[in-house]
């Protein structure tokens, strides 16, 4: 409990200027646009999207420089932004296998229709510093190569598995249910997967990697494959109340990764391969892979295993994995907790005392 | 979707559908240059510009049930066109992805003035083509990039294959 404090309004007011300046730094050096951040730090850009749950580059831009690039609280800027603003609706459901590529591999197919793209990756560099970059050198432009008027346009790979029936197949009931919105309503346990996957969506990138690792050490038995790993841009189509027909309306960048996981089968079931599955905002691929992993280790229940690592727990995993309220809830602690620590005081004092006594009594 | 249509088609006969995709992904600077004028300094809102929220829904592993991934950022508005102006009245609609009020009160203006022949007459001719090329060209661009970044990956089999490794007992 903390007991409200008055005053030090100078004080805050101060705070807010010293923190200004030094967000702006050295002011010989030319000031950082919200324009060159979006273009020039994308994955920062995107990270913050993917966890703000709102996808608007520019205002993910702003919402670093206002941070001083602390991501966390570029997050909750954003977050706090979008309580502002009124809800339109849903989108049609997006359709990912129309994703006009960027990047498209998959570690369990060497061949696959439409081929391996590796895009922009940072996997097959050496993560050695590049000492030009502190020079400023300009980039040449990247190579180009013909494509097919589609190219960018290829069916996922699990459908390769799903033909030959190894893998579960994805189940679509008829009626297309309409998923719980946890911007709506709260949380509520055993959640469906629908609601488990919008908490992963929006979750920490630091807490869903560890998890997932922790999963692959033996915390959970998940032994994935990276069936595809896909990052591209994506219609958003909507049906316009007025018009009644739907209309694409802009592209996003999104991240989707499909993984595939061992099974050994059940009563009900041969074995067969089971999915996990991850998408994120922007290029987010560290994020969308882990999200696949414990997307599938939370699906212990459904698939009769036994739940005995933290990945497994969903009630352990979703609540935790908000970095906006776990933040908030760790650093209130900073806020005055005088009154309360008082009455601690006062409490420890009092049966130090007491044992005092009681020694000298025995 | 409409991702695939081509140039062409757009040039004979565009449905709504297409001309509102293309109006959502058109540079601002282009609409401003092809519509500034025929905007009007006055236009008779019906839903004045409003930025809001759309929640987007994916689908669990690309095709199973619906999940909510998360917001974009959205601008509509509706307008009537001006008779005085350009001799027709319409109702134009825009929805755009993003938060720049102009420029859904441009492609809504658009989207009107489209809907009319003889008012699409008073549209420059080349306004849908030219979004179409430039975003053509974009799409291209990324297309033919991704491309040269395509590899075949080998699998590595030993020299030895096909021979004893070890030798044989004797």
């Amino acid at each position: 409990m903390y007991v409200a404090v008055k005053g030090g309004e100078v004080a805050i007011q101060n705070s807010h200027a010293l923190l200004a300046e030094l967000r702006r730094g050295d002011p010989a050096l030319p000031e950082l646009s919200a324009a060159q951040i979006h273009a020039q730090l994308r994955l920062a850009v995107d990270r913050v999207m993917s966890e703000g749950s709102l996808y608007d580059p520019e205002l993910a831009a702003l919402a670093l420089k206002q941070a001083a690039g602390d991501v966390v609280e570029a997050i909750f800027l954003l977050r706090a932004y979008r309580t502002t603003l009124p809800r339109f609706g849903y989108s049609v459901p997006i359709e990912t296998t129309r994703m006009r590529l960027w990047r498209r591999i998959s570690a369990t197919f060497k061949d696959l229709p439409g081929g391996q793209i590796l895009g922009p990756t940072y996997d097959y560099t050496q993560r050695l510093l590049d000492f030009a970059l502190l020079a400023g050198t300009p980039v040449p432009p990247a190579p180009r190569a013909p494509a097919a008027t589609t190219a960018g346009l290829c069916p996922g790979v699990l459908d390769l598995l799903d033909r030959e029936g190894l893998i579960e197949p994805q189940p679509l009931s008829a009626a297309d249910p309409e998923p719980i919105d946890l911007t709506r309503e709260p949380m509520r346990f055993p959640a469906p997967r629908a609601a488990r996957l919008q908490n992963l969506a929006r979750a920490d990138e630091g807490f869903l990697l560890a998890l997932a690792y922790s999963s692959q050490r033996g915390y959970a038995h998940t032994h994935p494959f990276a069936g595809e790993v896909r990052f591209g841009s994506v219609e958003v189509e909507v049906i316009p109340e007025e018009l009644g027909f739907p209309v694409s309306i802009g592209d996003v960048a999104l991240t989707e990764c499909q993984m595939i996981n061992q099974f050994a089968g059940s009563a009900r079931q041969p074995p067969q391969f089971t999915r996990g599955y991850g998408l994120a905002f922007g290029h987010s691929e560290r994020k969308a892979m882990a999200m696949s992993l414990v997307d599938r280790a939370l699906r212990a229940p459904e698939l009769g295993e036994a739940i005995e690592s933290p990945a497994q727990m969903e009630e352990f995993v979703l609540s935790h994995s908000d970095n906006l309220e776990a933040s908030g809830f760790v650093q209130h602690l900073k806020l005055p907790h005088y009154v309360d620590f008082q009455s601690e005081l006062e409490l420890v004092r009092r049966m130090r005392a007491a044992d005092t006594v009681q020694q000298s009594e025995s | 979707m409409l991702q695939d249509d081509g140039i062409a088609a757009v040039l004979t006969a565009p449905s709504r559908q297409t001309w509102m995709r293309l109006l959502s992904r058109a540079p601002l600077q282009m609409l401003e240059a092809y519509l500034a004028d025929l905007a009007g300094a006055q236009p008779r809102w019906l839903r004045r510009p409003e930025s809001g929220l759309v929640m987007v829904q994916g689908r669990i592993g690309g095709n199973g049930e619906r999940f909510n991934l998360g917001e974009v950022t959205v601008t509509r508005c509706a307008l009537r066109t001006d008779p005085e102006r350009v001799r027709c009245e319409h109702v134009g609609v825009a929805y755009v992805l993003g938060r720049s009020a102009r420029h859904a009160e441009l492609a809504a203006t658009a989207d009107a003035l489209l809907q009319d022949p003889l008012s699409r007459a008073r549209l420059p001719t080349d306004l849908l083509t030219r979004i179409a090329e430039g975003l053509a060209e974009r799409q291209a661009a990324q297309d033919e990039k991704a491309r040269a970044t395509r590899v075949e990956f080998f699998t590595a089999a030993r020299e030895s294959v096909g021979e004893p490794t070890e030798p044989p007992p004797s």
